[in-house]
């Protein structure tokens, strides 16, 4: 399934949500599945800056896709990141830096996290957008 | 239940913020040890000074300019009497406790050498740690920590035992913002100056809640935040002894801080413009003073009696979640409560009471040595002032019994 067609899908379950009591249960049986980081690759190395709690990415290639595994200290950044994940792993390195992350207004995530949280979210896309880079160079 | 002749709900109209809401639901506000909130009573003075007054003070020759100048200097005169002050140029008006401790660290330059010893407690926040981190990176002193219990206690005797004639400053919250803990400064500013050392008690956490009394004290140096007491941001107090600010070189240069400048020398106003260099704030400094006005109307015995029954309160109520654990059970502590529940990060459980109209700080409360001690990224803090209510704790019991079903 494309990015695009994933963060579609991310959209219309957000907006099956009446409030944002429900949207953050859904995003912490999110966080709860995230696919989890191996427990070597939590490493201050691998610590998204710019998040209070702690955000930990690993990136892989698996043939000409990025895998990506994530953890957190904190459940509803959990979820936050696994819906980053969700929208950009198993995908192609060059699909992943040419994604638009307009669905992050869409479902509205960002205005509704403290400015604390909204700049750790800007943060992560901002991490996995560079390893599909740093994969990118490797694979020209 | 708090049973208490304390009018809270007359007291709250005079706060108009308490009305609005917050994500759809009525705004519990208990965040209180970060900034308190403001009664009409001192919006009303800083509207009036803008809609009337509004001039720059000290050297201005016309009529606005004196009246501004009288009522910043009347400001200072209430700060001077609410804290017992000796003499009203003892008085530093500053941006706030941040400001006041930077400007003594700073000064302290030229009282401390290679080897000299300046003791912390180990439940300070930042602002008074890092001045002082910077005070002996410049002049190679040694930073010793006077270390605390499990309870958010200072162990007295290692305190006693670390003082030595070698020690040149002692600096210490009055209370913890981050545990709440009342410090026994009594005893560490008699037994610090036995051995010739200057103490700097920060109070920005114990002015809301202690009417502290300088000459009784005996203090070297006192800093309070007015935001922290109903008053605005951007304004506070040093409170320095007189041969202490004599001693102390000006932090910054111009404006009212001089007597005289050539391109050859300049020399020094007296006390306390030797501190107060540039065009103040001096809205705020006269609102600093209508906030002491408006806490002395309540009355500060008043207030302590109320938070205390509050505190109790909500600590019984908190403990009763399962899985909540306390940091900070000193015997002698403030109307702050500072937990975890269980696993639960706190910022998970600080992020589902902002949805449900609750304000409380999580994190590390700029006091990032004591979450290290307890071994904890942070936690959630209720800070609550006498504006606030047994109801409200209610809401908040609630919330983290709902937050934690939802994060568990």
């Amino acid at each position: 399934m494309t990015i695009e067609k994933i963060q579609e899908e991310i959209v219309d379950e957000f907006s099956m949500f009446d409030d944002w009591m429900q949207r953050y249960e859904y995003m912490i049986e999110l966080g709860k599945s995230l696919p989890l980081i191996d427990e070597q690759y939590k490493t201050d190395d691998n610590i998204i800056k710019g998040c209070q709690s702690k955000v930990w990415v690993h990136a892989e290639l698996d043939n000409d896709k990025l895998v990506f595994t994530a953890d957190s200290d904190a459940i509803i950044t959990k979820g936050i990141i696994a819906i980053l994940i969700r929208a950009f792993s198993n995908q192609k390195p060059q699909a992943i830096i040419d994604a638009n992350t307009g669905f992050i207004d869409e479902i509205g995530l960002k205005e509704h996290l403290s400015p604390t949280r909204a700049n750790g979210l800007v943060s992560m896309v901002k991490q996995l957008k560079l390893y599909a880079i740093a994969y990118q160079t490797q694979l020209n | 239940m708090v049973e208490t002749k304390f009018k809270v709900d007359k007291i709250r109209k005079d706060f108009p913020i308490l009305n609005r809401e917050v994500n759809g639901k009525p705004l519990v506000y208990l965040d209180n040890a970060a900034t308190s909130q403001t009664p009409q009573q001192v919006i009303d003075v800083i509207v009036d000074y803008y809609q009337n007054y509004n001039a720059n003070i000290h050297r201005g020759v016309h009529s606005l300019s004196q009246e501004a100048t009288d009522a910043y200097e009347a400001a200072r005169i209430k700060i001077q009497k609410h804290y017992n002050i000796a003499n009203t140029y003892e008085v530093i008006l500053t941006s706030g406790t941040t400001h006041s401790i930077n400007l003594v660290a700073n000064g302290f330059t030229s009282f401390v050498k290679e080897g000299d010893e300046i003791l912390v407690s180990a439940m300070e926040h930042h602002s008074n740690i890092v001045p002082w981190q910077m005070l002996c990176e410049r002049t190679g002193a040694i930073l010793k920590v006077i270390p605390m219990n499990q309870n958010g206690e200072l162990v007295m005797e290692a305190f006693h035992e670390l003082l030595s004639d070698k020690t040149k400053m002692v600096f210490c919250n009055h209370v913890s913002n981050a545990l709440g803990t009342i410090n026994p400064i009594e005893e560490i500013i008699e037994a610090s100056h036995k051995v010739g050392a200057a103490v700097l008690v920060d109070g920005a956490q114990a002015a809301p809640h202690i009417k502290a009394d300088m000459q009784d004290l005996d203090v070297d140096f006192y800093t309070v935040s007015a935001h922290k007491i109903c008053g605005p941001t951007g304004v506070g107090m040093l409170y320095g002894k007189e041969e202490w600010l004599n001693k102390l070189p000006p932090y910054q240069g111009g404006g009212e801080m001089i007597a005289e400048v050539t391109f050859e020398k300049t020399t020094y106003a007296d006390l306390p413009h030797k501190f107060e260099a540039g065009t103040p704030n001096i809205c705020g400094g006269i609102a600093f003073g209508a906030a002491l006005d408006y806490m002395n109307s309540i009355g500060f015995g008043a207030i302590a009696q109320y938070e205390e029954e509050l505190l109790k309160y909500a600590t019984e109520q908190l403990l009763a979640i399962d899985g909540l654990k306390i940091y900070g059970t000193a015997k002698n502590k403030t109307s702050v409560i500072s937990f975890n529940v269980e696993r639960i990060h706190p910022y998970d459980i600080g992020s589902i009471l902002d949805k449900l109209g609750i304000a409380v700080r999580t994190g590390h409360h700029c006091a990032q040595p004591i979450m290290d001690f307890y071994q904890i990224p942070g936690t959630v803090r209720a800070s609550f002032s006498f504006y606030n209510t047994k109801e409200e704790v209610d809401v908040l019991v609630e919330g983290v019994k709902r937050a934690r079903n939802m994060l568990l």
